[in-house]
């Protein structure tokens, strides 16, 4: 089996260079690299070692800065016993994985999933391996693979003390059977997995050299700009191509589908200027009667609703609050928000008669193929994607939309490589937004300020229902309740409360709705973590004390809360005119809270001065990497509370740039201090958890200082002026 | 056809006067590490040095610019990597995604030529970049190693 797969690779490269050979990219790109040293055989799937030592580990997931290249690699090559200074990398394209039976497996790379879903398959190709290495040095010194044992890259024959490396046993290692029985070494003898070494990706990322998706060359290539109908669901009634065919390098308008068109030019200025010439009339269709108010009386509708679909339920919450000593109720929303990735969509694509090939930053490669293959008309074997760094991808590049989009522009330009490019208005108009939601939340308090019953009614937009609906589980979106769940990975609730209810009572605006980093542990986390704090100071206690007696059967939720209280100086005076608050929550298959100290000032005017984080991943792959995680996550997590809004007028997004939806900038950027608390005992992920504490930790500080309690965001909107 | 100084070379470009600095760059000129994020100023991505000060490439049209005028780009800040900024960037692992970096790094080069020694403040009034993926603490950071705060 292992010599039919190499011939296939073998066949499959000797395609790659024949390609290569045609339109010789203008770089390299790390599977290039690898293309060029084809007679290097692979040891497995996952490890090709040359014959100079260097180790190239193959990753399935995509790096989009949130470096589970790097952690991949390091699971990889502790199992492997490799020396860490000779691990390189390569993408393997989706098109290999279909041909060899998805042996990489998943490429999606979303929900926080890269390191908490593959740890085990990518560390057993590591030690599978490192077992064939070492049987082929056993092999050749005649001895029994017993007295055998392998460290940095190098085989040792204890006994005799002679020594092998890698490089020089991999061609007879590749030739070996693949080991059947693996044993993964324990965490307590990792000397690469945990520690701080420094990512594989940084150096061309300094100089300009990193090519991402936008700055694909190849030669002959024509760049096209695109405008799909601002208006969801409209469509294209009349362009006027003649008005712009001899503006400077104009080669040919394209209607890409009924809603859709775009410009093919020598320059992408020139397709994206000729493209702002065009007269296009469009079809808006009856979305445009909707806007911003009628979509926020869809979702208060909602709210009251008879029917909603149940994702949380114990006891008679009802009941329980009609009878309490005191009802509190409070409704929150939180709005629909872009991505925003700094480099906009993009894909390059060549289609021929015989095959095509796309060259794009995607989050999930194998959608990417089959959105290609869709287009080109192509069987699967006749089309491949070519990975390349994403210049950020937050959910937004799991869609395959543009990959589609350059497919069929190219498709009407044979032969000739079309580079699809979206200026920063497209990108904007054009989202799978953060879905839009509001949240009555009601509890009901003993007459000794026990919480005796709390009903959650969310209402609003469902992921699922716009991006993937066969998944929807009898019309209900589970993943709507994450971090609210009775258990699993995305987000058992950490409170225990006899009287239970939480539910969703599914509005779907015409707004296409996307993953975005977080994804619902967003806004459910703003709404139970402000909302308990609005419970605690209705009962009198401290937030924290609220908190701790509803965890008592949480105890990992309430492990990173302490870590948090403890690490701001909860309890303790804060310094003049600031305030604290806190939050936590899981979600991803992580523990997060985070405790933030703010400031607000007479003309309301919000400073975040300090952040502290606590992460429980289960197990920390590299310390230094969560860390940017988790710094980079306030960040985010922030540009969306205090600023980010697309709001919806003719039923088109309004916001079409950086001026208009602003992100968050270094004066604006508190210190982090991030602690990690792993327990060893589960793997989850670090890439989304920490954006859903940032905004409830500083809103629950801005009512500390303020006395006013924010429920709508952006935080922008609010006013907190003193009076 | 304008004449530019890029990275002390002197290039033709053969591009409509309006054609904004960007574009030539990485269209005529091939430099593709200064990037397109915004176009209109905001963002900071297309971040070049003009004279020695930190100018946004995508909204400058290249009739604004001099053959006098000395461009640099991100690929001609150093030979090998070896300026303070990126020298401190390495160590610190500063990018997350990259695709702000060529821009981010740009700006801080730019304000550690003219202030040796800058402080929080001048951090903040100089480096108004935008990093969605958040690298805002190491950014600061690591212009304070490289000016050996």
């Amino acid at each position: 089996m292992n010599a039919h797969v190499k011939l296939s690779r073998r066949a499959l490269l000797k395609g790659g260079a024949a390609t290569a050979g045609a339109f010789t990219l203008g770089f390299s790109i790390p599977f290039t690299e690898a293309q060029a040293q084809a007679a290097t055989p692979e040891i497995n799937a996952w490890v090709v070692i040359q014959p100079d030592d260097r180790i190239i580990v193959r990753i399935a997931r995509s790096e989009m800065g949130q470096g589970t290249l790097t952690g991949l690699a390091q699971l990889v090559a502790e199992e492997l016993e490799a020396d860490w200074a000779k691990v390189g990398w390569e993408y393997p394209t989706p098109g290999e994985n279909l041909k060899r039976n998805r042996v990489w497996r998943n490429f999606s790379t979303g929900g926080s999933r890269g390191i908490r879903e593959s740890h085990q398959y990518v560390r057993e190709g590591g030690a599978a391996a490192r077992m064939m290495l070492v049987e082929a040095a056993a092999r050749n010194w005649n001895v029994p693979v017993s007295e055998c044992r392998a460290a940095k890259s190098i085989v040792t024959h204890a006994p005799s003390g002679r020594t092998a490396s890698y490089g020089s046993l991999a061609a007879a290692a590749a030739k070996l059977e693949p080991p059947k029985d693996l044993k993964l070494k324990p965490s307590s003898e990792w000397t690469i997995v945990g520690k701080s070494v420094k990512r594989l990706d940084t150096v061309d990322k300094l100089n300009g050299k990193q090519v991402y998706g936008a700055d694909i060359r190849l030669p002959g290539m024509l760049n096209a700009a695109i405008k799909a109908c601002p208006v969801f669901g409209g469509k294209i009634a009349s362009f006027d191509a003649a008005k712009i065919t001899g503006m400077p390098g104009v080669k040919k308008v394209v209607q890409v589908n009924p809603h859709t068109v775009a410009v093919v030019a020598d320059t992408w200025w020139q397709a994206k200027t000729a493209l702002d010439a065009l007269p296009i009339v469009w079809d808006e269709g009856p979305n445009a009667r909707a806007s911003s108010d009628t979509i926020a009386a869809m979702l208060r509708e909602g709210l009251d609703a008879e029917q909603a679909f149940e994702g949380n339920k114990a006891g008679d919450a009802k009941g329980a609050i009609a009878s309490a000593a005191r009802k509190i109720e409070a409704t929150y929303s939180y709005p629909f928000q872009n991505h925003a990735c700094m480099e906009p969509m993009n894909a390059t694509a060549l289609w021929t008669a015989e095959k095509c090939e796309v060259w794009c930053p995607t989050q999930n490669g194998e959608a990417a193929l089959a959105a290609a293959i869709e287009a080109s008309g192509h069987p699967a074997a006749r089309c491949d994607v070519h990975k390349v760094h994403l210049g950020g991808g937050f959910g937004r590049r799991g869609r395959s939309d543009y990959v589609t989009q350059a497919v069929l522009i190219a498709k009407q330009m044979p032969g000739i490589p079309i580079k699809l490019l979206w200026s920063r208005e497209e990108d904007m108009l054009q989202g799978t937004y953060h879905p839009i939601t509001m949240a009555r939340m009601v509890g009901g308090l003993d007459k000794d300020g026990n919480l005796v019953g709390l009903h959650m009614r969310i209402s609003g937009q469902s992921i699922l229902a716009g991006v993937n609906p066969q998944a929807l589980q009898n019309g209900r979106d589970p993943v709507v309740f994450q971090g609210l769940n009775p258990g699993g990975a995305e987000g058992p609730f950490g409170y225990g409360i006899p009287n239970l209810l939480i539910d969703h009572a599914m509005r779907n605006p015409h707004v296409p709705p996307g993953f975005w980093r977080g994804v619902n542990l967003n806004q459910n986390a703003i709404y139970v973590e402000c909302f308990m704090d609005e419970l605690a100071h209705a009962a009198g206690v401290d937030p924290l004390e609220f908190r701790r007696r509803l965890m008592k059967n949480a105890p990992k939720h309430l492990a990173v809360l302490e870590a948090v209280a403890k690490g701001i100086g909860w309890g303790a005076p804060s310094a003049p005119g600031t305030a604290k608050g806190l939050a936590q929550i899981m979600g991803f298959g992580s523990y997060v809270a985070a405790a933030a100290e703010v400031s607000v000032s007479n003309s309301g005017a919000i400073k975040v001065h300090r952040i502290v984080a606590a992460t429980n991943p289960g197990h920390v792959v590299n310390p230094d990497q969560v860390a940017a995680q988790v710094e980079g996550s306030f960040v985010y997590g922030l540009s969306a509370a205090f600023h980010q809004e697309c709001t919806v007028k003719g039923g088109r997004i309004v916001e079409e740039n950086f001026d208009s939806y602003p992100a968050m900038r270094i004066d604006e950027m508190p210190k982090v201090e991030s602690i990690l608390v792993p327990s060893g005992d589960f793997w989850g992920g670090v890439g989304e958890p920490t954006i859903a504490v940032a905004a409830p930790a500083v809103m629950n500080a801005i009512f500390a200082a303020t006395g006013k309690r924010v429920r709508s965001l952006p935080l922008k909107n609010a006013d907190l002026r003193r009076a | 056809m304008a004449r530019l100084n890029v990275n002390g070379r002197m290039m033709d470009i053969d591009a409509p006067p309006g054609t904004p600095l960007l574009w030539a760059l990485r269209e005529q000129a091939g430099l593709t590490g200064t990037k397109y994020g915004c176009g209109i100023a905001q963002c900071g991505a297309c971040t070049v040095h003009i004279d020695g000060e930190a100018v946004r490439a995508c909204s400058l049209p290249i009739e604004a610019v001099g053959p006098n005028q000395k461009i640099v780009t991100i690929e001609g800040l150093s030979e090998d990597v070896s300026h303070p900024i990126q020298k401190a960037w390495l160590q610190l692992d500063v990018p997350q995604c990259g695709y702000c970096q060529s821009g981010m790094i740009m700006a801080a080069a730019a304000l550690l030529a003219k202030k040796p020694k800058p402080t929080d403040a001048d951090i903040d009034e100089a480096m108004t970049n935008i990093c969605r993926c958040g690298t805002y603490n190491r950014v600061r950071a690591g212009i304070k190693l490289a000016a050996g705060l």
